[in-house]
């Protein structure tokens, strides 16, 4: 049996839809889970990334510590963080906030940074405050790789926010681990499958978040970095 | 020469050197274990004692009491092999201990075949992964029974002990102080009030949730699933996120995090008695009565003080092991 027959013999049973642990209220937990995670992690490094590429300053330095902190092991965090705080929501909303940091940050400090340096001098030549010059240049411009980042951190917190399920949590982990306990694949196969769906829809909203941001007068120049 | 090479050639896709070899061997082999035949069969006929010992180099280990100690990949079991090693050596047995050979499925071929003579073993788990899957066997008497009538022939148990390592319904002991719970029977009137926590099988498993509601009447409030008797589901218990939990008997942070295991009447988890399984051809009556009188004294919540000791205290296996065969007169 392929994959796919394997996770549509278990999904095309109408109990899989109803009650508290149906798929569409999984998928829900998995969008909360990773919708409030990768909003503080935008929070986070949106502005810090903005800072860094506006100053120029520790540049280096932080994308280096945003490279090495992907190495952090997402599920030996969140076991050691629910060990010592007890099952408090920071226990898995600590380690999805990690894991989402470093592709925003690295994104839009690259893209503050990367902005043409001619263009930085016109807005200060016109007699641009810092913050203006932020707000009206930098960051338009920057757009297409701000969206960038918020999208593959989006991807990856989407992806990983089934290991909430490891500490007795909702989600579409549940059918993965559950699954696996008793060898039952086609319901292991069938949340597998809804996380790759909601990892392309996560991927397609961002794409409309960005025809959205971009600047018109950019879009061409976006399309092509 | 010239015919057999060809035949050699024709016989096996292996290198005819290979094949040579092995053939060689496995006659070395054959003449080794003949010899062994004979010194054992007149070993035995000479002495039922423990004088003269090894001195024939081909004897196997039955004929004069040396033999081999083996043990699983854990701590547990690894001191339970220990006090089994310590116990004999004390009685002049020669042993040769074989320890962290792996799971049941590695080391148990290595016993049917007698490279192992003596292993810690569990009645309960052994009879189900090993000797018959299907078995429904839940009481120690019923899980002896059908070991001792499935094992294989080279093979046989011992005495069990009365120590068990095995799934249990585990509360705090303030719950345990404050709802008079000593048996999972007295959750009766509180069930429905409780999350309950386990392994993620726990919830359909026929000795999980549904074994509680069919023996003991139980429905809990919730399931949360966690892990099997790890650091989650002992988080889970401290932290009062479940009142109740699937914890092995024998989890050390049972007497550290002040946990009591409740007593199973009905055995809604199937016994798993600490039991020597030995390779009978290996033992001798000076074994069989060692092993015996250790699981005599052996008990749960000594085999639980030892496992704390070893596992959270990093103590030296050797020294709890003989502290405990000197507190029970055996060392």
């Amino acid at each position: 049996m392929s994959f796919f027959s394997f996770a549509w013999n278990w999904l095309k049973q109408p109990q899989q839809w109803h009650g508290s642990g149906g798929i569409p209220i999984r998928i829900l937990e998995q969008l909360y889970y990773s919708g409030l995670a990768l909003l503080i992690a935008a929070l986070i490094a949106v502005p810090l990334g903005i800072l860094i590429g506006h100053t120029g300053r520790g540049a280096v330095l932080v994308v280096n510590i945003a490279n090495a902190w992907r190495a952090i092991p997402t599920l030996a965090l969140l076991v050691l963080l629910t060990i010592w705080l007890g099952f408090s929501v920071l226990a898995w909303l600590v380690p999805l906030v990690v894991l989402g940091i470093p592709p925003i940050l690295v994104n839009v400090s690259e893209g503050v940074a990367g902005v043409d340096p001619e263009l930085r001098d016109a807005a200060r030549g016109v007699g641009m405050t810092p913050w203006q010059q932020v707000r009206k240049v930098e960051v338009p411009v920057a757009m297409p790789l701000i969206v960038l980042g918020l999208r593959t951190g989006a991807i990856f917190v989407v992806a990983t926010a089934t290991i909430a399920a490891y500490i007795g949590l909702g989600g579409l982990g549940r059918y993965i681990i559950d699954g696996l306990a008793v060898s039952n694949y086609g319901e292991v196969a069938g949340g597998a499958l809804f996380v790759v769906l909601l990892a392309l829809a996560v991927q397609a909203f961002f794409m409309g978040v960005r025809r959205a941001a971009v600047p018109k007068g950019l879009r061409q120049q976006g399309r092509a970095s | 020469m010239f015919p057999r090479s060809r035949f050699a050639a024709i016989a096996s896709p292996l290198p005819r050197r290979n094949l040579r070899a092995g053939a060689i061997g496995g006659l070395a082999l054959l003449t080794s274990l003949g010899l062994a035949a004979c010194g054992s069969s007149g070993g035995s006929g000479s002495s039922g004692s423990s004088s003269s010992s090894s001195s024939n180099p081909l004897a196997p280990s039955a004929a004069k009491g040396s033999v081999v100690v083996g043990s699983a990949n854990f701590p547990e079991n690894e001191l339970l092999a220990e006090i089994y090693v310590l116990a004999l050596q004390a009685k002049h047995v020669k042993v040769t201990p074989k320890f962290n050979i792996g799971a049941r499925e590695v080391y148990y071929p290595q016993i049917q075949k007698g490279a192992i003579s003596i292993i810690p073993e569990y009645n309960g788990a052994l009879l189900t992964t090993s000797v018959d899957t299907s078995s429904t066997a839940a009481t120690t008497a019923q899980v002896d029974a059908a070991l001792t009538a499935k094992l294989p022939s080279t093979l046989e148990i011992l005495n069990p002990s009365s120590a068990q390592d095995k799934d249990s319904v585990t509360v705090t002991q303030a719950t345990a102080k404050k709802d008079h719970l000593t048996s999972i029977a007295d959750l009766k009137p509180f069930a429905k009030d409780m999350a309950i926590g386990g392994p993620p099988e726990f919830k359909t498993r026929t000795d999980g949730l549904v074994g509680l509601k069919k023996n003991y009447g139980l429905t809990f409030k919730s399931f949360v699933p966690l892990d099997e008797s790890g650091p989650l589901t002992l988080a889970a218990l401290k932290d009062g996120k479940v009142q109740a939990a699937d914890v092995f008997t024998t989890t050390p942070q049972i007497v550290t995090d002040k946990l009591v295991a409740l007593a199973d009447p009905k055995f809604n988890f199937a016994a798993q008695n600490v039991v020597p399984l030995v390779y009978k051809k290996a033992v001798t009556p000076t074994i069989t009565s060692t092993l015996n009188a250790i699981s005599a004294r052996m008990t749960t919540s000594a085999l639980l003080q030892m496992d704390k000791a070893v596992i959270l205290d990093h103590a030296n296996y050797s020294t709890v092991a003989s502290a405990w065969l000197k507190a029970v007169g055996l060392g």
